[in-house]
């Protein structure tokens, strides 16, 4: 189907399901209960998981099938950013212009800076791009502020032109008069479930991005990544010239980014610099290594993973602790408050280095080969439990 | 590999299945089903949602902030010795919650960055069920989070923001302001600057590059040159710096005799720092003694300076030894619960959540465009900085201004500051239409309940 295999066509099905019932799916706990607390069904964190997702899947087209490891990815991110919000101030509300042109700005950008640090592999590589990327970041930052706005960040004002504003057109962003704010809120019991129209928006890009990502894995042209990947001296004797190959996945790749910028800022009005610091390249690194690097489900996972934690665990407060705890003597929940307190809140960061840690050493393949390892378990498991029922019975007879 | 059917009718089906989803959500906005307003409170409680930087450069501000709104929940929900509602002059707070309704609230961290903390308000909004947004300790936030609390419809009391635009070109109908701002601070300043160091100095400024820093920077230098002063250079440092030496040595190199610090929480702790380790405040330059002017104090940032502060003139929105029964009402009370004596940003804080409190029990509902009309043009006294207004045409609280200077002697590691001035309120009044907040162009739009 779609020009995919079965395989990856069920794939992109399950993606896709998943997408769609994604509201119901991850608010599992009734709105009563203490555990709602770690419900992510709401707008903003679910169209983060999809839009992470696409900033995650076209890093992994770069570094999982070529192997380069680019450190400032987030430098395409915020220019895409910027450029949404510009055609907000410029042309009106409508999120196509802009994220059209955050296509176009991010993929010349990634040209530029990928014809230069492509010239060098392995760790200079690394090293050049995170360059670009901080030098982006200062630029926004401090040098460029009439452009970027500096600090406090890239806003519409209302004394903006926006030359095709129509009188009867949303004034938050809309795509063509559907507001990316608007949510069909369901009560269904004690759940509660949002349905919000940017979300779905942003979930159908990312099934879009995700079909390309799987077209180019089983390509030629993926193959020619993978090649590079493997031994980029063989590829070169063989007569092949691999640095056209990794500038167009440094370009597509700087695109994903750019689109997943672009897209954040059609869903909150608000590009700031911090977007493009060397913190958020390091996050999709860590992001496509939690989920598994050079897979293609992984770096979604992994980006899920992150935001949930991020937005999740940092709002747990001590207040809410000592509620979980009340039901243990004072003294024993004043101490399991004290030991579960550096984790949650600000501490989040702690808890996500533990994670990652935990998921580097113990399954290298990051949270892909957790699922094929429990995948094997049961797949072991099921004639030997069936085994040992039969011999249990025997006896008992 | 696979063979491909992306055929017309193939493309079609497959468009029409992903299509046909979201456009049936183009209907209801936000909460539909509740009373035409976003997060329209039911049953017995109501919920707040209090937005601080908890890391970052103005963390020790944020926790103190967090403390505040903790202790005005207890008051609001009649525990504790009620604070300042006993001071305040209008006495609709009865220690039965607001409007009846139980108050809790939720905490969420700004990493003093604006989109960090536009997600932790949003997240506060959709998921929590927040009816009011408040918080901040940096303009840059507190103007990002009023544009997003404007367009999803709900209140936003700001807390620490010190920057002219968030109450000037970037005004929000939706958005109020307690604190005062950098335009004040240059007016109660500057006269007390002239007294003390004289009509003819040059003074060279550093500045924390965003909202804040530049429009208090425009105000100081406004207010001190139409007393005489001049301006030898303005230089921009990012807020993320933690050291300034390379910005403190080039002031060495010219012939400014007084520095001026636009910097605020760990920013000024730093660069002061090392103003005074390059000898600044020792220096004797063109036959005066160096000066060195914070305009924008605050007694956190005096403790993390240290001796640094001594004889350093500021301003400040409010300080804990002022002699009035309000003050003294709420540093007792925050003094009893913490232990220490509370700083300017807790007070602005606790005050906001006093103030939204009494407005919505004023009027009646917890609807934005009723308690926005009911702080719109509100004269109250007894929160600690004597009467007060909050303009209608701006959204912001006119009072008076204290004027600070390190002191020499402290007794106790709280006892930092010694007030030199209170300026009255008639002295740092502008007009709405004033250049630097916007000119005439700065409007506060409508008011947006949500729904």
């Amino acid at each position: 189907m779609l020009g995919l295999a079965t395989k990856d066509f069920v794939l992109l099905l399950v993606v896709a399901v998943l997408c769609l019932f994604a509201p119901v799916l991850l608010n599992p706990f009734p709105e009563t209960s203490d555990l709602a607390q770690f419900n992510a069904g709401y707008p903003d964190l679910m169209q983060r998981f999809v839009i992470f997702g696409i900033f995650a899947i076209g890093f992994n087209i770069l570094f999982g099938l070529t192997g380069y490891l680019s450190f400032g990815h987030a430098a395409f991110l915020g220019v895409g950013s910027y450029s949404v919000v510009w055609m907000f101030k410029l042309l009106n509300y409508n999120i196509v212009p802009g994220l059209l042109l955050s296509l176009v700005v991010s993929g010349l950008f990634a040209l530029a800076i990928g014809y230069v640090s492509l010239r060098r592999s392995g760790i200079y590589f690394s090293i050049l791009t995170l360059a670009f990327a901080q030098m982006s970041f200062a630029l926004a930052y401090s040098v460029l502020t009439p452009i970027t706005n500096g600090e406090t960040g890239l806003q519409v004002y209302g004394n903006d032109p926006q030359y095709l504003q129509g009188d009867s057109a949303p004034n938050i962003p809309h795509l063509f008069g559907m507001t990316m704010r608007a949510t069909e809120t369901v009560e269904f019991g004690p759940w509660l479930w949002q349905f919000n129209a940017g979300y779905y928006f942003c979930a159908v890009v990312m099934l879009i991005a995700f079909y390309l990502a799987i077209r180019i894995f089983r390509s030629p042209f993926g193959m020619m990544l993978r090649a590079v990947k493997s031994n980029q001296q063989r590829m070169r004797y063989t007569g092949l010239n691999p640095r056209p190959y990794t500038l167009a996945a440094f370009v597509i790749s700087g695109m994903y980014a750019g689109l997943a910028g672009g897209l954040m800022a059609s869903m909150d009005p608000l590009a700031g610099a911090e977007r493009m610091q060397w913190t958020a390249s390091g996050e999709v690194v860590l992001m496509t290594i939690l989920g598994g690097t050079g897979t293609l489900i992984g770096p979604v996972l992994g980006a899920g993973l992150i935001k949930y934690l991020e937005n999740i665990l940092s709002k747990i407060n001590d207040n809410i602790l000592h509620q979980w705890f009340a039901f243990m003597p004072d003294g024993l929940e004043d101490f399991l408050v004290a030991i579960v307190h550096p984790f949650i809140g600000k501490g989040w960061h702690l808890t996500l280095g533990l994670v990652f840690m935990a998921v580097v050493i113990f399954l290298p393949g990051g949270l892909v080969e957790g699922g094929q390892r429990i995948g094997r378990l049961f797949g072991r498991k099921k004639p030997a439990e069936a085994e040992a029922k039969a011999a249990a019975k025997t006896p008992a007879e | 590999m696979s063979k491909s059917d992306l055929t017309r009718r193939g493309v079609l089906r497959a468009g029409a299945a992903g299509l046909a989803t979201p456009t049936i959500f183009s209907g209801a906005v936000w909460a539909a089903s509740h009373s035409g307003f976003t997060n329209a409170p039911e049953g017995g409680s109501v919920t707040l949602g209090f937005n601080v930087p908890q890391t970052g450069p103005y963390a020790d501000e944020g926790a103190d902030e967090l403390r505040a709104y903790e202790l005005a929940v207890e008051h609001l929900n009649g525990g504790g010795d009620g604070g300042m509602i006993p001071t305040f002059s209008s006495k609709t707070l009865d220690g039965t919650g607001i409007l009846g309704k139980k108050v809790e609230y939720v905490t969420g961290d700004t990493q003093t960055k604006s989109d960090a903390a536009r997600a932790s308000a949003k997240s506060m909004i959709e998921k929590d069920g927040a009816i009011m947004i408040t918080g901040g300790s940096s303009s840059g936030v507190a103007v990002a989070v009023q544009g997003l609390c404007q367009e999803a419809g709900v209140i936003f009391m700001a807390g620490l923001t010190h920057s002219n635009d968030t109450t000037g070109k970037d005004r929000k109908a939706n958005g109020f302001r307690h604190f005062f701002n950098g335009y004040m601070s240059g007016a109660a300043l500057a006269p007390v600057l002239a007294n003390a160091y004289g009509t003819d100095r040059k003074a060279y400024h550093l500045t924390a590059d965003y909202t804040w820093g530049w429009t208090q920077q425009e105000s100081i230098q406004a207010s001190t040159e139409a007393l005489g002063w001049s301006t030898v250079q303005n230089v921009l440092t990012p807020l993320a710096a933690t050291d300034f030496s390379s910005y403190i040595a080039p002031v060495l190199q010219t012939d400014a005799d007084v520095l001026v610090l636009n910097h605020y929480g760990g920013n000024m702790v730093n660069s002061l720092t090392n103003a005074v380790q390059f000898g600044l405040k020792d220096k004797i330059v063109n036959g005066k003694q160096f000066e060195i002017v914070v305009p924008l104090y605050s007694r956190l940032m005096a403790r993390g300076a240290g001796a640094n502060v001594k004889g350093i003139f500021g301003s400040t929105n409010w300080h804990w030894s002022l002699p009035d029964e309000g003050s003294q009402a709420f540093t007792r009370s925050f003094g009893t619960k913490y232990g220490f004596p509370p700083s300017q940003a807790a007070h602005t804080c606790y005050t906001q959540t006093l103030l939204y409190a009494d407005a919505v029990n004023r009027a009646g509902s917890f609807n934005p465009c009723a308690v926005a009309e009911a702080l719109e043009g509100f004269e109250f006294d007894g929160l600690g900085n004597g009467p007060t207004l909050y303009r209608a045409e701006d959204h912001q609280c006119f009072k008076d201004v204290l004027v600070v200077k390190g002191k020499e002697n402290p007794t106790s590691e709280f006892d930092l500051l010694e007030i030199v001035e209170i300026t009255p309120v008639s002295q740092v009044t502008y007009p709405p239409d004033h250049p630097m907040f916007g000119g005439a162009e700065a409007s506060l739009g409508s008011c947006n309940p949500g729904a």
